[in-house]
């Protein structure tokens, strides 16, 4: 009796082994695959009804007053110095010979000065630039220990109270839109005002643009502000030969732009 | 206003448009300390490798020095990423909770399966008779640490010390990959960032992997070269036409893929030709010209080259031999300056450049990669002392 109890109690321990073994294989085998997912896929999320948020720029209502990069240094505590923004204005001027000028003094918050003669312009024009947000973002997959990250609502986020400042998603960025924070040493990039997003209320550069010329919206509805301008004005991103499903649309978008 | 003095700085001596977050260049000489540090250590256990695996006795007055080199090295590698971080502190989450789509996540794990599988172990395997018996030899606190250097297996039988050999020689195979892992990796870390055209190529990792060889090679010849002299003992000079055979071939891989990879960029000629045309006549002149491909290659490929034709008399052959490994150690260095600084100069918006300034004095980033570079030093003066390879056992069951 005791021997019998004894042999099953040893081949139900052996079975216990195998089955948490295999479970532990399978769940280690799994979160192996899992992060790749990042590497290949777009990370919209299946359940469109969710949000999914983009944002839309236009071009020629930019009238370069900056007051977006002013309100959202204030907004954000961005340092002040001129050398950390989460958005600026950038001026582009196109001579007659066909030479490009671009100049942003103080991400556009000091003003342009026009050094080309006017009967030389060819064109002139403003181009807003804040992060793409985009849905294959080359600075979430650097970042080391995933502080960087895609909110489900397809927007880039830091999570500074585990970012270890490395700078590895600065290099990453196409777009030159993340700094290092000078006081906290981590990094700091735009968040479409997240904070404001939650609460109900338009991020501060969207509310502050007295010609409207900024908007953001939901790529899922159709119907939305956003997804109308998109199609109406045949919109394009930054650098799509990188292949970072940016969401930042630009509508009449000159192709000096990078 | 102090405190961004240097960003002002820049700030005035911008050349075009560059993003205004560009103005500061994030990765300073401490990133470039980094792979060159990591690529010493690559390249010297090579050398090793060469002596060890593919049987090349003439390397064999060097064999345990690069190992040494190489773990010396080894042990500083990840200082100078981590003295960058902006919160050094965390750095520890990168081991305990990785990112695994990361190449700089990846890399320390792949470190630490370098320092310890292999280079911990092979030199334990390569010196474990030889402790023994300084155990035995010695008195007082330096027997306790020699013992428990051996971990306390005090085996010296015929047998024990094949099985040495034999599992030394195993972990050597296994080294070769691991160290062109480690250092094809720091290569893809630069060579995946597609928002930098001067770094995203395919070739990037195996040019680092080269270089790195190359490196190695050229730093235990010269802390070879050191030692025989402070020790007054003969260089043997079969073993430096040797090794400089070896590092003149590698350097001709190396410029070749180099080459290969600078040819690519000027036919194919894409968008960031332009900037990147401008970048390297321009801002890496000097850098790029003249002390990477000038003193540090085609000077050392060129005397070498002539050595191998004609061998003037042994003394002047180790003048040469010196300088040239200064040479290619300086050369090396100013490649990865050229990668690693080059690629922040310019703007990612292909219209302008930022600029940057070494703080000779005062500057954090110096003082520090300074101290990167000798620590290595002291440590290997430290370890010539505990386990000197002059003193070793010769391995005459081994050799035969």
């Amino acid at each position: 009796m005791g021997i019998k109890k004894e042999k099953k109690e040893n081949v139900s321990r052996r079975d216990f082994f195998l089955k948490s073994g295999a479970i532990a294989g399978g769940v280690v085998f799994v979160s192996l695959l899992d992060p790749l997912k990042a590497v290949f896929a777009v990370k919209e999320p299946k359940d469109k009804r969710k949000k999914w948020y983009g944002i839309g720029i236009d071009i020629e209502k930019c009238i370069g007053c900056a007051s977006c990069a002013r309100a959202c240094k204030k907004e954000n505590d961005v340092p002040k110095e001129p050398f950390f923004f989460r958005n600026w204005v950038e001026q582009y001027t196109i001579t007659n010979e066909g030479d490009i000028k671009v100049i942003s003094p103080n991400g556009g918050i000091d003003g342009y000065k026009q050094t080309v003669p006017e009967a030389n312009i060819y064109k002139t024009f403003f181009v807003p630039k804040m992060c793409n947000h985009c849905a294959k973002s080359p600075c979430t997959q650097v970042c080391p220990v995933g502080a960087s990250f895609e909110s489900e609502e397809g927007l880039a986020l830091v999570d500074q109270s585990y970012c270890i400042g490395c700078g590895y998603c600065v290099q990453a960025c196409p777009y030159g839109c993340r700094y290092i924070h000078p006081d906290k040493g981590v990094v700091d990039k735009c968040t479409l005002c997240y904070h404001r997003l939650k609460k109900g209320l338009d991020p501060a550069c969207m509310m502050v643009c007295p010609t409207g010329a900024r908007m953001y919206g939901d790529l899922h509805d159709k119907d939305s502000k956003l997804s109308k301008f998109i199609k109406d004005n045949n919109c394009v991103v930054l650098k799509p030969q990188l292949n970072t499903g940016a969401k930042l649309y630009y509508n009449a978008l000159s192709q000096e732009v990078h | 206003m102090e405190r961004f003095e240097s960003l002002y700085n820049a700030l005035k001596h911008l050349d075009g448009y560059i993003f205004p977050n560009e103005i500061a260049l994030n990765w300073d000489l401490l990133i470039v300390m980094y792979p060159y540090i990591t690529g010493l250590v690559a390249g010297a256990f090579i050398l090793a490798s060469l002596n060890r695996v593919f049987k090349i006795k003439a390397l064999q007055p060097t064999y345990t020095l690069s190992l040494l080199t190489a773990l010396s090295f080894m042990l500083v590698a990840t200082m100078p990423l981590i003295t960058h971080l902006g919160k050094p502190e965390r750095f520890y989450e990168m081991l305990i909770t990785p990112h695994l789509t990361s190449a700089m996540a990846i890399f320390g794990f792949v470190y630490l399966w370098y320092l310890m599988v292999v280079l911990l172990l092979e030199i334990w395997f390569d010196y474990r008779y030889d402790m023994v018996i300084w155990s035995h030899e010695k008195k007082g606190l330096m027997r306790f640490v020699y013992k428990a250097l051996t971990l306390w297996v005090s085996d010296t039988s015929e047998k024990s010390r094949k099985t040495d050999d034999k599992l030394g020689y195993f972990i050597t195979v296994v080294g070769i990959p691991s160290a062109f892992l480690l250092h094809g990796y720091v290569g893809f870390i630069f060579g995946s960032i597609k928002a930098n055209p001067w770094w995203s190529t395919v070739m990037m990792p195996v040019i680092f992997l080269f270089s790195a060889m190359v490196s190695g090679i050229a730093l235990v010849l010269f802390i070879y070269m050191v030692i025989s002299y402070l020790r007054k003992q003969k260089t043997d000079i079969l073993c430096l036409d040797t090794i400089t055979k070896f590092l003149f071939y590698i350097l001709i891989i190396d410029f070749t893929l180099e080459s290969l990879d600078q040819i690519h960029r000027i036919y194919v000629a894409d968008e960031s030709f332009d900037i990147l045309q401008i970048l390297v006549r321009g801002k890496l002149f000097v850098t790029f010209f003249i002390l990477q491909i000038g003193i540090g290659t085609l000077l050392p490929l060129g005397v070498l080259g002539y050595l191998q034709f004609k061998k003037p008399k042994e003394k002047v052959r180790k003048v040469i031999y010196f300088l040239i490994s200064i040479c290619v150690l300086v050369g090396i260095f100013f490649m990865r300056w050229n990668v690693v600084i080059g690629g922040q100069l310019f703007s990612k918006s292909f219209y302008g450049f930022t600029s940057y300034k070494v703080d000779l004095i005062g500057g954090r980033d110096v003082i520090l990669s300074l101290t990167w570079f000798i620590v290595p030093f002291i440590i290997l003066t430290f370890l010539l002392w505990l386990l000197p390879p002059w003193k070793k056992h010769h391995d005459s069951i081994i050799e035969n």
